[in-house]
């Protein structure tokens, strides 16, 4: 017997929520492997990890919160991939957004009820803004976008700390953080006794018009014939551009709703731990959920799971809080690897044998 | 007929490739069924056949690349287990394809070694040099082993491609559509090779479907027809174009005819443009052209003298650098494909995949393209999936496109049914102005005839078509007259009934006719 690839004529549609799933038993089951080296008992690790982040009321509607800026920034990938978009930007997105909010959400001079709404435009404009200028040096200078990308995240987020240890500080704690925002500007609360805010729902309804931007627009269309065969595409009366720079705001813009989000719902302000790399987990996410906006929901709840998780199994079992972030890492591996079966087969090979 | 005494197996000289019982289904589709194919040392072999008759699946199963549900394969009498590319190659079977696997930045003697055992885990540059200049002499194949392959031109790439294989050892050769991307000067090149490998022992299968040149190089023609080898018959004075058509689709043909039309107003007038290419230079000089409604208009031409320019630029993806369009009259100001589209131009580009189609999108999305912000393909921005799909489906029984429905991944279509979707696609918005380049190259008689067809058709309609072609023939037989490209100029019109490929010849290689 011999294992071979042969291509498919179309991919079958349970693959579609086959394969994350099987992605993700395999990446538990790598990961698994490192727990035992940790020396704890991988089933209780494993139980332990599940249990704290959905056992309880309050531990479920945390999890759902962590979930909010994690499905922005995974819509917010998704949308640029489709059009090959390397947008690796989705974290300096994500803090132009919350810098945008930060600021409007201090205003003291405009009426109290503009500010929830202003910050919301504001920081998906500003997030916009930071993915088009790369988009704009990729189809003027060629610049390549994944080095683009990337590179704005640092200087967004050096100057985002530049700024609130200078001009930008909070006078009332003295930590390099920004001023609170006011509290006419602090997102309501959904659920009495938790922290699920306006921010959270906009995330959940953010996936299924994402999908419909996608699947149901001629904007969703050009953006996937641009990503697929941009020349087909030019020849076909889509323009490449403008299309790609639509498709930068897009993205950018939900990037930076999740830095709204975590402002105005969780944080008040920003400070250099707003984002535990959510916008480098959102790419993660993307993959997992094969860039459908309906799959970035249950690929970010997954994460939320692993990262609230992971620190009670680490209390617990000693086993490293580290390992939420090898979970993730693998878990892009695997749909890697996952993903070659979208559009190939296995078959087996009888080695030797008459007809 | 009295039975002669059989000779014992063991006896006979074994054939150098003999493919016995080949049977290969993909789904609902038997792509060989039970199929035979011997080939002797030195022998050439024609395989013909048109889209889907199963020439491809039976060379990819020869090659390696599908398993066959049934059948065997056996070189020189010893019975092969081929489970890859990689088991083919050490068996001596090589195979060139249509589109080259090459890498641009390597120089032609690090893409021969490329995979290749080296010497002590150190490149065996000296070694392959040495076998590269054999090959060379004993095949009159030469390239300069230090060229980069970008620098080559493609009959150059092809060359490297069938080195390649021969520098693996290959003693049975499969050659698909080789000349398709080659210029006639090239073409002759190329068969002074094969007759070279035939002469040295080397057996090769010549897919094409350019009856002329099977005729010309090959010994024996073996005829594929829905899976079936259904004749292999000796190449000689005997064998004619219109008997291995007419085997390969299983009917007798019937050329369409070309009815009178008397010539409209001029639907594409182009009024001394010119369009600057990469490096500054001119591609199209000052050219000037008038195509009337009701008139098909040739265009030939030695390829790269901006025949493919000026498809563009009526395309509108090229933008004049000087001059003025006119559609129906109209001057085209913002020259884009969008708003050429508007204007009524429709375009079937040379490169069907490249730049027409979506191989890894559905059959749908790429036959919707230019119509998508239509109605009732669209309204305010929102998708019709219902009037999209009912399109679709429509336009793939109107074309007898091979697919099984519009949510079908384009790329696995077949050449002729890729370029019928492209024509259904192309034509659906009633265009006034047509412009194809190349448009039956590679596609089996069958689908060029159905191409040709649709192109009269839009001329007796009074519609003006443009056809860029490096097939004389197909010039001669629907064109009203003929444009002959020289260095981005047009060197000379003529009416196609006073056109001889002499005339055209000349004109081809830049001298002007005295007015």
């Amino acid at each position: 017997m011999r294992i071979a690839l042969e291509q498919r004529e179309r991919t079958p549609t349970w693959m579609n929520l086959a394969l994350p799933l099987a992605a993700v038993a395999a990446t538990l089951v790598l990961c698994g492997g490192l727990i035992a080296l940790a020396g704890a008992d991988v089933i209780g690790a494993y139980a332990i990890l599940f249990k704290s982040a959905l056992g309880s009321r309050f531990s479920l509607a945390e999890t759902v919160v962590k979930a909010a800026p994690l499905i922005f920034t995974g819509l917010a990938v998704a949308v640029a991939f489709r059009a090959k978009f390397w947008n690796i930007g989705a974290e300096g997105q994500l803090l132009a957004g919350a810098m945008a909010a930060a600021y409007i959400g201090a205003l003291t001079t405009v009426p109290g009820w503009t500010l929830v709404p202003g910050m919301l435009v504001g920081g998906a404009v500003a997030g916009g803004l930071w993915a088009l200028l790369p988009a704009i040096l990729k189809l003027r200078y060629k610049v390549d976008d994944v080095v683009a990308t990337l590179m704005l995240n640092f200087i967004m987020f050096y100057s985002m700390m530049a700024l609130v240890d200078g001009p930008w500080k909070d006078p009332l704690s003295g930590y390099p953080d920004s001023p609170d925002i006011i509290p006419a500007a602090e997102f309501p609360i959904l659920l009495a006794g938790t922290r699920l805010h306006l921010g959270v729902l906009l995330a959940f309804l953010a996936a299924p018009a994402i999908w419909f931007l996608m699947r149901r627009t001629t904007l969703g269309f050009a953006i996937r014939a641009v990503g697929e065969n941009p020349l087909a595409a030019r020849h076909g009366g889509v323009r490449i551009g403008r299309t790609v720079m639509l498709t930068a705001m897009v993205s950018g813009g939900l990037a930076g709703l999740a830095g709204v989000g975590e402002v105005g719902g969780l944080h008040f302000q920003v400070m250099a731990s707003l984002s535990p790399s959510y916008g480098y987990t959102g790419i993660v996410i993307a993959m997992l959920a094969r860039l459908n906006p309906l799959g970035v929901v249950p690929a970010s709840l997954f994460f939320a799971i692993v990262m609230t998780g992971a620190e009670a199994m680490s209390r617990k079992t000693g086993v490293p809080v580290y390992l939420a972030d090898v979970i993730q890492g693998t878990a892009l591996i695997c749909m890697i690897v996952a993903l070659l079966f979208t559009s190939y087969r296995l078959r087996l090979r009888r080695a030797e044998k008459g007809a | 007929m009295p039975q002669v005494t059989a000779e014992p197996e063991t006896r006979a000289p074994a054939p150098l490739l003999a493919m016995r019982g080949i049977s290969k289904r993909f789904g609902p589709v038997q792509a060989n069924r039970g199929v035979d194919l011997a080939l002797g040392h030195g022998e050439v072999l024609g395989l013909l056949g048109e889209n889907g008759a199963g020439k491809t699946t039976l060379m990819n199963i020869l090659f390696g690349m599908y398993a066959p549900d049934a059948g065997s394969i056996s070189v020189e009498g010893r019975r092969l287990d081929i489970r890859g590319p990689a088991d083919a190659l050490a068996a001596g079977i090589g195979m060139v394809h249509q589109h080259f696997h090459l890498v641009p930045r390597h120089t032609v003697l690090e893409n021969l070694m490329v995979g290749r055992p080296g010497r002590g885990g150190r490149l065996d540059e000296e070694g392959a040099r040495e076998r590269l200049a054999q090959i060379a002499g004993r095949y009159g194949l030469h390239l300069d082993p230090d060229r980069p392959v970008s620098s080559l031109a493609v009959g150059e790439e092809q060359r490297l491609e069938i080195i390649k294989a021969l520098f693996r050892g290959a003693r049975i050769l499969i050659l698909d559509e080789p000349t398709s991307v080659l210029t006639p000067q090239e073409t002759e090149g190329l068969f002074d090779a094969v007759r070279a490998m035939a002469k040295a022992g080397v057996g090769i299968v010549f897919i094409s479907h350019k009856l002329n040149e099977v005729r010309a190089i090959t010994d024996r023609v073996a005829v594929m027809r829905q899976g079936e080898m259904v004749a292999t018959i000796a190449n000689d004075e005997t064998t004619t174009n219109r008997g291995l058509a007419e085997l390969m689709c299983g009917r007798e043909l019937t050329p369409p005819v070309k009815e009178t039309t008397a010539p409209g107003p001029p639907l594409l007038v182009l009024d001394r443009v010119s369009v600057r290419g990469g490096t500054g230079r001119p591609v199209l000089a000052d050219l000037s052209l008038e195509v009337r409604g009701g008139e098909i208009l040739g265009i030939a031409g030695v390829s790269g003298n901006g025949q493919r320019e000026l498809a563009e630029l009526v395309a509108g993806v090229l933008q004049p650098s000087a001059g003025a369009i006119l559609v129906d009259g109209r001057p085209v100001t913002r020259a884009d494909p969008q708003t050429m589209r508007r204007h009524g131009v429709a375009h079937i580009p040379e490169d069907r995949i490249g730049a027409g189609l979506f191989s890894a999108l559905p059959l749908s999305d790429s036959m919707i393209l230019p119509l998508i912000r239509g109605k009732p393909f669209s309204r305010f921005g929102m998708l019709s999936r219902k009037a999209i799909d009912a399109f679709v489906t429509e336009q793939i029984g109107r074309y007898d496109i091979k697919a099984t429905g519009p949510e079908v991944r384009t790329g696995t279509l077949s050449g002729g049914n890729l370029q019928k979707a492209l024509l259904a696609r192309e034509l659906a918005g009633d265009p006034l102005v047509v412009v194809a380049a190349q448009p039956t190259r590679g596609l089996d008689v069958s689908a060029q005839e159905f191409v040709h067809r649709r192109f009269l058709d839009l001329r007796a309609r009074g519609r003006a078509v443009v056809v860029i072609s490096e097939d004389l023939e197909e010039l001669f037989q629907i064109t009203d007259r003929i444009a002959v490209m020289y260095e981005g100029r047009i060197i000379g019109i003529l009416p196609t009934p006073e056109a001889t490929v002499s005339r055209i010849g000349l004109l081809m290689t830049g001298i002007a006719e005295a007015a």
